[in-house]
């Protein structure tokens, strides 16, 4: 019976998209309610305070009770607001944020499951798939754009014009710094960039340390996260452009900025990090990191284990040396060489993909916000003059060092 | 009705509040804009006006002590001191030490306390969210002191006409050293989140610069004119309770911006710390009480008396006619005159630049409403 759905799935790549489409999507909808419980955690525990407790031990069940209290709040829509627009505008948001998640590979090993080859984990190998993330990317912006417009109101307005004003700027950096990859890499191709930064031994970031800084300052501001989120000005703006937005279509707008958050972590590991390489790969003596996710899931079943023993409630307790069980019976699957080989890839991809996380979130324990002003002053002379100086000086040092660099460009938009 | 509606084009009126998070409290404030700059404020206050100075001419003196809390109610224990003196002058009573180091121990704390609520809104404002939290650990030290001196943590009630209505409880000492002591390091961990944080100082370089001339016609006081670079506090200027047997230092601004008012006040809640260790050090065992009847009343005359509040010179113009009531009470809040700055500061800047503002003059509406 599974034999043959795989063997069905193996020779019909359509049905094989659709159900790689329907595992990331579930998965990355669950990984982003987590990243809000994530958030407010850490955001605690910067700030002295305990974050959410209530619901489920330690909160963890907060993240399943958020959304369902806006699912099933009332949407409002204002009595002057375009209808239309109103309603569309945060599904084109989110459809954007989701739609880039197309392109992005999360591990090297094609998956094998009985014999049946399944391709590489991701949805689609596309040959241009830098192209195309930042062109569905930045279809996103249409999404506050309208909502801000449509919403009829003086502060939504304000803050969609400067939403767009931002976006609209900071790609431009942005894009900037992706081009000096390109110069190194010869390839549009994601995978074509991790493999390249594999057969180079040494990630981008350290060929690229002014371009992944450019990248990163972007990065922040496309997403609208502190200190560049000014679209959202508590103090001056109220909530900026989704403002007049309740329930389950506020939570699409909040879904859309956490998806486009994961979505630029992911960029920058693919990019600047070495995606899904294990760091020190090369190196035969450090060959021992191979086992870090063993490791790092038991070190988590005895962090819970030890965490557990002081809850009083019963109940709680159990669900929590249930997770532990878990943790213990993941590390104990993984450490099978054959699994641990062919999880690697996605473990190492989704360790970088926190530590970006986190360090959203840590900047925006740290920083205020930028003033309107200061923040095109920033990103218009000081981001792209550095980033058109960073592409002239990596083509001139690629130029030096190869013979025809004309040729290599030619080539790689032929591919 | 008119013919005609004419729109002009270039201006552009923003009201800003009573409703706003960031007008601390329910201030209306007219912004002319033109595009994103202000031309001109226009503050409507009044939303919280309670007629205070008019109860007081219906109490007794001591009935009305309790109300100079709820005016300026982040540092009801500065506002209750005012009052209490301006009262003691009339009668013309002599305060014991021990019940003026207890004044001044308190009244100090309640600076901090005001300073540090003053910093974290502040921050807030300009989007640095995790200050807040970190001030407010320490100010619920504070309040925690005053709620075992006196049960209250808010609107206190602290002092009474002629000297203090309960002593120091056992290990009130020791609590206030063991503050002093812990303190300065959690300024020095404040300092690390803003102080030399280049957005903190784009955002406040430069933004609301009052002159020292400006400053003094608008008869502005407190941090505000510090910062401006006038040397001018009432502790030093006129010493009240035993301020004249301390040492301490008065911090001044250099240009007058809000990053100066931000330095100043940061300097002042250390020196706060170091009257507070004076004040200790010698608080020695003795009456709390001076010689003042049961009933309070004062001869006739008149009395005005200023004190350096958190937020500025905080004065009561008392009036007896030699009854049990006062015939007239009249307060001069900080918060108030302060205000009046609030035009010249915001001219020509953006209206991010209004929310910094306004925080860092630091008001209470509370107080400008009365």
């Amino acid at each position: 019976m599974l034999d043959s759905a795989l063997q069905f799935l193996g020779d019909h790549p359509l049905v094989l998209a659709t159900v790689k489409i329907l595992v990331i999507f579930s998965v990355l909808s669950g990984v982003l309610a987590y990243i809000v419980y994530l958030e407010r955690k850490v955001l605690a525990f910067m700030q002295a305070r305990l974050g959410p407790m209530r619901v489920g031990p330690w909160g963890i069940l907060q993240a399943i009770a958020d959304p369902l209290k806006l699912i099933l709040k009332e949407d409002i829509i204002p009595s002057g607001a375009d209808k239309t627009l109103f309603l569309i505008a945060p599904v084109i948001s989110v459809a954007a944020a989701f739609t880039v998640f197309a392109a992005i590979p999360f591990g090297d090993k094609d998956i094998v499951i009985h014999g049946v080859n399944l391709g590489l984990p991701l949805i689609s190998n596309i040959n241009i798939g830098i192209l195309f993330i930042l062109a569905v990317s930045s279809l996103g912006i249409y999404g506050i754009i309208l909502g801000g417009w449509a919403s009829n109101s003086h502060y939504p307005l304000l803050g969609a014009l400067r939403s767009a004003a931002q976006l609209v700027s900071y790609e431009v950096a942005g894009g900037m710094a992706i081009i000096g990859v390109l110069l190194i890499s010869h390839s549009m191709s994601l995978v074509d960039i991790v493999e390249r930064q594999q057969s180079m031994g040494v990630w981008n970031v350290f060929l690229q340390p002014v371009g992944f800084f450019i990248y990163l300052v972007a990065a922040i501001a496309e997403t609208n996260r502190s200190p560049f989120d000014l679209p959202e000005a508590e103090s001056e703006l109220t909530a900026g452009f989704h403002t007049e937005y309740s329930g389950f279509r506020f939570s699409l707008f909040f879904m859309a900025e956490y998806t486009s958050m994961v979505l630029v972590s992911c960029i920058a590991v693919t990019l600047f990090w070495g995606g899904w390489l294990r760091p020190f790969q090369g190196v035969a003596s450090l060959d021992f990191l191979k086992f870090t996710p063993v490791v790092v899931f038991l070190a988590a079943a005895v962090a819970i284990v030890l965490g557990a023993r002081k809850n009083q409630v019963p109940m709680e307790k159990l669900v929590l040396f249930a997770i532990a069980a878990g943790c213990v019976l993941l590390a104990a699957a993984l450490a099978y060489p054959l699994v641990t080989s062919a999880i690697q890839g996605i473990f190492w991809f989704s360790v970088k993909v926190f530590v970006f996380l986190y360090a959203f979130i840590w900047y925006r324990g740290t920083f205020p916000r930028y003033r309107y002003d200061q923040l095109m002053n920033l990103g218009w002379r000081v981001m792209i003059p550095l980033g058109l100086a960073n592409v002239i000086a990596t083509a001139a040092v690629c130029y030096v060092l190869q013979p025809h660099p004309a040729a290599t460009m030619l080539g790689m938009l032929s591919r | 009705m008119p013919e005609m509606t004419y729109l002009d084009a270039d201006e552009l009126v923003i009201n800003m509040g009573p409703q706003h998070p960031a007008t601390h409290g329910v201030l209306r404030v007219k912004l002319k804009l033109d595009g994103e700059r202000v031309m001109g404020t226009e503050c409507i206050i009044g939303y919280l006006h309670r007629g205070v100075e008019k109860i007081a001419e219906n109490r007794t003196y001591l009935q009305f002590a309790p109300y100079v809390d709820r005016m300026d109610y982040v540092a009801a224990v500065t506002n209750g001191m005012g009052y209490c003196e301006a009262v003691e002058k009339l009668l013309g009573v002599e305060l014991p030490e021990r019940a003026q180091y207890t004044r001044m121990i308190l009244a100090e704390l309640q600076r901090i306390a005001s300073h540090l609520l003053w910093l974290g809104t502040h921050a807030l404002d300009l989007g640095a969210m995790t200050p807040v939290f970190y001030t407010f650990r320490e100010r619920e030290e504070i309040l925690k002191i005053f709620e075992n001196y006196c049960g209250a943590r808010l609107t206190t009630h602290a002092f009474r006409i002629g000297g203090l209505q309960y002593d120091l409880y056992e290990r009130f000492e020791k609590d206030v050293i063991k503050f002093c002591d812990y303190f300065p390091k959690m300024v020095d961990e404040y300092e690390t989140l803003l102080t030399t944080n280049r957005i903190w100082m784009e955002r406040t370089k430069g933004v609301g610069v009052l002159t020292a001339a400006d400053a003094i016609a608008l008869a502005v006081s407190g941090p505000v004119l510090r910062g401006s670079g006038v040397k001018w506090d009432l502790r030093k200027a006129q010493p009240y309770e035993a301020y004249d047997k301390v040492e301490f230092e008065v911090p001044v601004g250099e240009c007058g911006d809000t990053y100066d008012r931000y330095l100043v006040r940061i300097k002042e809640m250390r020196q706060s710390v170091r009257i507070i260790r004076q004040c200790v050090e010698r608080i020695a065992p003795g009456p709390i009480f001076g010689k003042v009847g049961k009933v309070i009343k004062p001869p006739a005359g008149e009395i005005y008396h200023s004190i350096e509040a958190p937020k500025g010179e905080l004065g009561y113009f008392v009036v007896s006619d030699g009854t049990t009531h006062p015939y007239r009470v009249r307060v001069r809040p900080p918060s108030f005159v302060n205000l009046q700055a609030l035009d010249i500061m915001s001219r020509g800047h953006l209206i991010a630049d209004i929310v910094a503002i306004i925080g860092t003059i630091d008001i209470v509406l509370g107080e400008v409403d009365r």
